[in-house]
């Protein structure tokens, strides 16, 4: 089958399924099912100078039109319930076109408890746009491209069990390996110090051989201050690359974290404090190059209305890296030395207009120590209770070795139309 | 009739008329905020209504807001938890609020984002801030304290065939507007009309009440308006299903259900 006929059959059937989902749930709206969705374009042009290399679609890293599906509902007495989310989508930039399973669950609910089991997004920590013990499943691509915000979160396909047995609430997560979707050079132009030429492959952690991941959190108030603690047994989402026997093979390793949380307010604002500890088993010597040391995170928040319909936040972030010397040993050349404790400041500026129909949006990212930046301003405009559109942009810049700095081939304005129903 | 007992009676009658100003020692402008706070806001233990939002603004074009609010008194500290559930439009689904309201100091708020299963705390100074972009504050949907203000009784009319009293307050701060006169009914204590005048004492926004029915034992506001008399928009508010003491628990006032809606409140 050549390319052509695969991408039609590849059409069809997502159109046929989407069709038969549309249907099934037409069928079923009569008992109690809610049918909304929207159609989305969204366009990311980048504006550097910087060539693309020929066949890749860095010139418009995203060029998109999607449909979304959601179909929610409940049974009469309310325990029983379930949502999908399904997106088809028509992916220009790499001409390619799919059906998305964003979300797919089924909801089991008591009392004191309750259960969820499938395709699910699950967002933990306090931290606004900086993770710590939030390790569940990122889409960096739709991020830097400036996608609208839910689809930086991916689902995980797991079993969330959720039990209330008075004043604390506690989480379990089981979860099979889903990767982040990583920037690569398909749509971005980075440098790229591994030896070109060379296949490369990813291995993905296994479901069924012990290696799934599990994750809990607990979490309650006191007074009116929310405090949590969590735990996960999980993996980097980013592959280890490493060379071995004329290929590239990128692995998952496994990663452990412990942390806790507390969110309250002081003075007119609210301050958030996060913290955890990334346990690297598969390097904790430290000396192994692929693999990330293990390090300590933490962040502290504080945000405030400035005026009416203005709100500033501001958060500091660290990451303080174990057996930097080892590290720093056997880092190979060509790679960025990264430092012991990197600093990250973000600031937040969001303000409304015109009856709130009017959003402006600034996120920065600035790079303490690693001396880079990255600048997210965005003008929303919702010409209707249904259609909205977006302006915005994803400016990367400072120096080239830094985690931001190293993407400002990549800086990119975009649009977004979305008309909901 | 004996003439004993038309003397007796005509005394009486006299005695009546005499006595009725003195009865109707009128109360206090604080006395009568103080009251009418407590009708409007805090009837009932709790309160479960649905709620349609209409902002309209002066080009006629509407948005619509549907909303399941619900609302609890914990006690007679003053202290109130509020959850507000968006129906639609099919943009913000899903999205909840959960407000924890104190009497002598700023409310926690929270907010529930579906798409991203965020839940995220939002700095609380912004009692004057619009609700939803519409043309009530925050503070005109959960309440203000009666201390922010001060209250000067002005004199009683009669408004739409109620009797009222007006009174005129004043921010003891600097906030958005400069005075606010209310008409009170002086028997049901909820406010008919509110008008609120700005820094250089012109007409700012308008409140009224557009239906008042009795739901139970609780005399209701079911339709309301705001009014913004500068830019010419305006926002219709109708409260369906109004219930009062329906039997909520202080707990659906928490994390968990504002993650996962309580069906059997939301609905």
């Amino acid at each position: 089958m050549n390319a052509g006929t695969g991408k039609t059959v590849r059409v069809a059937a997502s159109i046929v399924v989407s069709s038969l989902a549309l249907a099934c749930s037409m069928v079923a709206a009569g008992q109690g099912i809610s049918l909304d969705g929207f159609a989305q374009s969204h366009v990311a042009g980048r504006t550097s100078r910087v060539d693309c290399p020929s066949g890749t679609a860095c010139d418009f890293p995203a060029t998109e039109l999607r449909g979304q599906l959601k179909a929610e509902g409940r049974n009469a007495s309310g325990d029983a319930a379930f949502l999908a989310r399904l997106d088809l989508l028509r992916d220009a930039a790499v001409d390619d076109t799919r059906l998305v399973t964003r979300e797919l669950f089924g909801d089991l609910t008591s009392e004191k408890a309750s259960a969820r089991l499938g395709r699910q997004v699950i967002t933990w920590g306090v931290g606004d746009l900086l993770f710590i013990n939030d390790t569940f499943p990122k889409d960096w691509v739709a991020f830097f491209t400036g996608q609208p915000m839910q689809y930086l979160k991916l689902g995980s396909d797991a079993l969330k069990v959720n039990a209330f047995p008075g004043p604390a609430n506690f989480e379990l997560v089981i979860a099979g390996f889903r990767p982040d979707n990583t920037p690569t050079s398909r749509r971005f132009i980075f440098a790229d110090p591994l030896p070109a030429g060379l296949q490369r492959r990813t291995q993905k952690p296994g479901n069924d051989s012990g290696e799934g991941e599990i994750s809990g959190r607990v979490s309650g108030y006191l007074a009116n201050w929310e405090l949590a603690g969590y735990v996960s047994r999980t993996h980097y989402r980013n592959p280890a690359w490493r060379v071995t026997g004329g290929e590239i093979v990128g692995t998952y390793p496994r990663l452990n974290t412990i942390g806790a949380s507390v969110t309250g307010p002081i003075g007119k604002g609210v301050v958030s404090l996060e913290a955890g500890y990334y346990d690297s088993p598969q390097d904790r010597g430290g000396r192994d190059p692929s693999v990330e040391n293990s390090q300590f995170r933490g962040l502290v928040g504080y945000s405030r209305q400035l005026w009416e319909d203005a709100t500033l936040g501001l958060q500091l972030y660290g990451e303080w890296m174990r057996d930097y010397a080892a590290y720093r040993d056997t880092v190979p050349a060509g790679f960025l030395l990264k430092d012991r404790l990197r600093k990250v400041a973000t600031a937040r500026f969001t303000q409304f207009f015109a009856h709130q129909t009017v959003t402006f949006n600034l996120f920065a990212f600035l790079g303490l120590s690693e001396k880079d930046r990255y600048v997210i301003p965005s003008l929303r405009y919702a010409f209707s209770d249904n259609l909205w559109a977006e302006i915005g942009a994803n400016l990367f810049g400072g120096r080239r070795n830094g985690m931001f700095g190293s993407m400002q081939d990549n800086s990119n304005v975009y649009l977004t139309v979305r008309f909901a129903f | 009739m004996k003439p004993f007992q038309l003397v007796v009676l005509s005394l009486l009658a006299a005695l009546a008329t005499v006595s009725a100003p003195a009865r109707a020692a009128d109360p206090s402008g604080g006395e009568i905020v103080k009251r009418s706070l407590d009708a409007f806001y805090y009837a009932g233990n709790d309160m479960r209504s649905k709620v349609r939002m209409k902002l309209i603004n002066p080009q006629g074009n509407v948005r619509e807001r549907e909303l399941t609010m619900l609302r609890i008194n914990l006690g007679k500290t003053g202290d109130q938890r509020y959850y507000i559930y968006f129906h639609g439009p099919a943009d913000v689904k899903g999205t909840s609020f959960l407000v924890w309201k104190y009497p002598g100091k700023e409310s926690d708020r929270w907010i529930y984002v579906p798409a991203l299963k965020l839940v995220k705390r939002i700095a609380a100074d912004d009692k004057r801030s619009s609700f939803v972009g519409s043309d009530f504050t925050y503070e005109d949907v959960s309440g203000r304290n009666v201390e922010d203000e001060t209250h000067t009784f002005v004199r009683k009319e009669d408004l739409g065939g109620r009797p009222t009293y007006i009174v005129e307050s004043k921010p003891k701060t600097v906030i958005d507007y400069s005075r606010r006169l209310s008409w009170i009914d002086s028997e049901r204590w909820l406010p008919l009309k509110e008008e609120y005048f700005d820094a250089r004492n012109e007409p700012m926004r308008t409140f009224t009440a557009d239906k008042v029915e009795l739901t139970g034992k609780q005399w209701t506001i079911i339709a309301r308006s705001m009014k913004n008399l500068q830019s010419g928009h305006r926002t219709e508010v109708v409260y369906q299903e109004v219930g009062y003491d329906v039997g909520l628990k202080p707990d659906i006032f928490t994390e968990r259900y504002l993650r996962d809606a309580p069906g059997q409140w939301v609905r």
